[in-house]
């Protein structure tokens, strides 16, 4: 087994860290990495496309397991809808082999790169999240390798304990080696997609509110630079499967060809160079002219079909986008704060940010509810995600603000979530979590990895030593 | 490693610099520490004395009111532990950045006598401990594509003369392989300094006879080497007069050069 000494990222390139990195081919060799780790004295985590935007996939000095080379689809069943396959398969490979059977991934993050085990141990949500909740409960059965060699099967029914705790548990119990799902079943390609503006946070949050029971997703893109009366304003997106009949060929709109986002602008300009062209326009004015042009455009009501794929991969459509950020990258701040006091939490949060002079540069909303995962990041209620530049100028005046914006959703009952957040201190994560949660996790976690061979260094950060 | 608390997490928006300071307990090693950390670094110390690194690790840790230096007992001619080691060291720090090769040992034999004794020591820890240190130390930043490695040569190095041979031949090789690695690295993107000190004012100069011109405190030493590390320079001279010192000294022809006493 090669172990190479490799300098690591995060999504979003504000972060690195130097790892051992070991690419496990099959379940014996997961248990010989674990082995190694043990002799050497160094700790273990497993990563999957590296599209955390914190350090979730990253151990300083550490082992890394890269499962992109257990990648296979093992099984699929277009009768009934289940797929199994090994945690390195991405959505991107899922949804291609479903969709033109007529399936769909019922839960799928904003990009198509990530991974089954990275979905699974993040508990990732979409726009659906109210709906359809957390990618987990989509899951009917998982096997997966423990630091001790145990091998495991586990359902909603059979090991349950550890079926809600590896699903939200950050790859800290065990390695996936096996995940079968539920797909669920659509009948065209394309989607109904309702577009309208939304005038204020009120505006923003009582549409996420009231439109997410008529539709099957929503979501809302902010223009946090905004500011006085059109503070929070922005645009919702919510779309609905069509029903059988309503699309005449689904066939043909189920191809993958028909689904794909083009490489090309007009056919002839390439999205990969695109991130150049933004760079420029990545500061306070030149977003708040791109957010301005983008809330005027969007004035038009209008509904539209679209792609399965164009609308949930919204962030693939500009290749390497973080880049375009600068050197020292980007980080994502999102809460999930209760419907009750979202609004007055968001207003405040967003003030200071422009009271700072550190605006978020992207806000995406969301419609949530809970769900019974131990390390559940949901709430009845919303989610905002906003993007930050990095500079370094700037990282200890945004630290400070973030640590403001943490006192504020805490204090209004809200929680974080561990594929986005990078800054979230183990005090902080006590707090939502819970002592009682977080000492249930750790008694799972002794269980299964009695020698402590798991760590990452988010683990370290938000769980302390 | 001492009973202080781990390190920080390093994070986006509090990010950190980690290095190793091989030899740190005092002299410039002990001032390149108190440097670093100041500027931000998480480091970790090594050197034999158990007491004096202990102190200067608490020193550090308490006026940064955070745990920024870690010690390690350690000793540069026990060559096989240091492989794992290193492993324990970027474990513990998280990362790490920067290798800063300081140990260094002199045992001037007089002018007419012999000690082969004292010569194989020097060798052993100023020559064979750097190799030992910089082989994995460069192995990993090779493939990482990313680091800084700051050797500790002399300008005793840039002649042969009549007061220590060993000494001379000593850091002679040591400047001689930093070079060499540097030009095996720089094309990985990894930056190799190699500072050449005159006369500083430590433990070591009691040892060197005659007069100490242009002498220098560790303080200024360590001040030069970090903004040198900041210009990701190749090498420096501290007091960087000689430089020019040594260019003149170097060109001395040795029909001259051997009947000076020098």
């Amino acid at each position: 087994m090669q172990k190479t000494f490799t300098q690591l990222e995060n999504f979003g390139h504000s972060l690195s860290a130097p790892a051992y990195l070991i690419k496990p081919a099959s379940n014996e060799e997961i248990y010989s990495a674990f082995q190694l780790a043990k002799k050497m004295e160094l700790t273990v985590t497993a990563r999957g496309a590296g599209r955390s935007y914190n350090d979730a996939a990253l151990t300083g000095g550490g082992i890394v397991l890269d499962m992109r080379g257990m990648n296979t689809i093992t099984s699929w069943d277009k009768s009934t809808g289940l797929i199994t396959a090994q945690p390195g398969t991405t959505l991107e490979q899922i949804w291609q082999k479903v969709e033109p059977d007529g399936w769909w991934p019922p839960v799928v993050s904003g990009t198509m790169k990530t991974t089954l085990g990275g979905c699974l141990s993040a508990n990732i949500h979409g726009k659906n999240n109210f709906k359809m909740g957390p990618i987990g409960e989509h899951v009917v059965e998982f096997t997966a390798i423990l630091p001790t060699g145990a091998q495991i099967t586990c359902t909603p029914k059979k090991n349950a304990d550890l079926f809600y705790s590896m699903i939200s548990g950050l790859g800290m119990l065990g390695i996936f080696t096996s995940v079968t799902m539920q797909m669920k079943r659509i009948h065209s390609g394309l989607l109904t997609v309702d577009a309208f503006p939304v005038q204020n946070l009120h505006g923003q949050l009582s549409s996420l509110l009231d439109g997410a029971p008529n539709y099957d997703y929503i979501v809302g893109w902010m223009d946090c630079i905004a500011s006085g009366k059109s503070l929070g304003r922005g645009q919702i997106h919510a779309a609905r499967y069509l029903q059988e009949g309503e699309d005449p060929n689904p066939r043909e709109t189920m191809q993958i060809k028909n689904q794909i986002l083009p490489p090309r602008i007009f056919g002839v300009f390439p999205k990969s160079l695109l991130h150049y062209f933004m760079s420029p326009f990545m500061n306070n004015f030149g977003t708040w002219g791109i957010n301005t042009a983008k809330y005027i455009v969007s004035l038009r009501k209008h509904t539209f079909r679209q792609s399965h794929a164009g609308f949930h991969f919204l962030l693939d459509y500009v290749p390497n986008w973080e880049f375009s950020y600068g050197r020292s990258g980007l980080i994502q701040y999102q809460s999930f704060i209760p419907k009750e006091t979202a609004e007055a939490a968001w207003t405040e949060m967003l003030k200071l940010s422009h009271k700072y002079g550190l605006p978020s540069y992207l806000g995406v909303t969301k419609r949530h509810r809970p769900d019974k995962f131990l390390l559940t990041h949901a709430v009845d209620g919303f989610s905002l995600a906003m993007d930050f530049k990095v500079t370094d100028k700037n990282r200890m005046r945004l630290g400070a603000m973030l640590q403001e914006f943490d006192k504020i959703v805490l204090q209004a009952g809200g929680r974080f979530y561990f594929a986005k957040n990078s800054e979230t201190s183990a005090e902080t994560t006590k707090s939502f979590y819970g002592e009682e949660t977080i000492a249930k996790f750790k008694k799972l976690k002794k269980r299964c990895d009695p020698n402590g061979l798991l760590e990452s260094d988010l683990y370290r950060r938000i769980f302390g030593y | 490693m001492s009973d202080s608390p781990k390190p920080a997490q390093a994070t986006p928006l509090n990010p950190r610099r980690r290095g190793i300071i091989i030899g740190a307990s005092d002299g410039m090693g002990a001032a390149l520490a108190r440097k670093l950390a100041k500027e931000g670094f998480t480091l970790a110390l090594l050197a034999r004395r158990k007491d004096k690194l202990n102190e200067l690790c608490a020193e550090i840790n308490s006026s940064a009111n955070e745990t920024r230096a870690l010690s390690y007992v350690h000793d540069v001619i026990n060559y096989d532990e240091i492989p794992t080691l290193l492993n324990k060291i970027i474990a513990d720090l998280g990362g790490l950045d920067l290798v800063v090769f300081m140990a260094g040992v002199n045992f001037p034999p007089g002018l007419t006598s012999y000690n082969f004794e004292g010569d194989r020591k020097m060798i052993e820890v100023n020559l064979i401990g750097a190799m030992a240190w910089l082989t994995p130390v460069s192995e990993m930043f090779q493939n990482a594509k990313a680091g800084q490695i700051v050797g500790i040569s002399s300008v005793a190095g840039d002649r042969g003369r009549i007061g220590n041979p060993g000494y001379n031949t000593s850091k002679a090789a040591l400047s001689t392989y930093l070079e060499a690695l540097r030009n095996r690295l720089t094309r990985h993107g990894v930056n190799v300094l190699t500072v050449k000190p005159g006369f500083v004012k430590t433990e070591m100069l009691k040892a060197a006879q005659g007069a100490t011109p242009f002498a220098v405190t560790p303080e200024k030493v360590a001040d030069d080497i970090y903004k040198a590390m900041l210009k990701r320079k190749q090498l420096i001279y501290t007091a960087s007069i000689w430089r020019w010192i040594m260019l003149l000294i170097q060109h001395i022809p040795s029909v001259i050069f051997r009947r000076m006493s020098f």
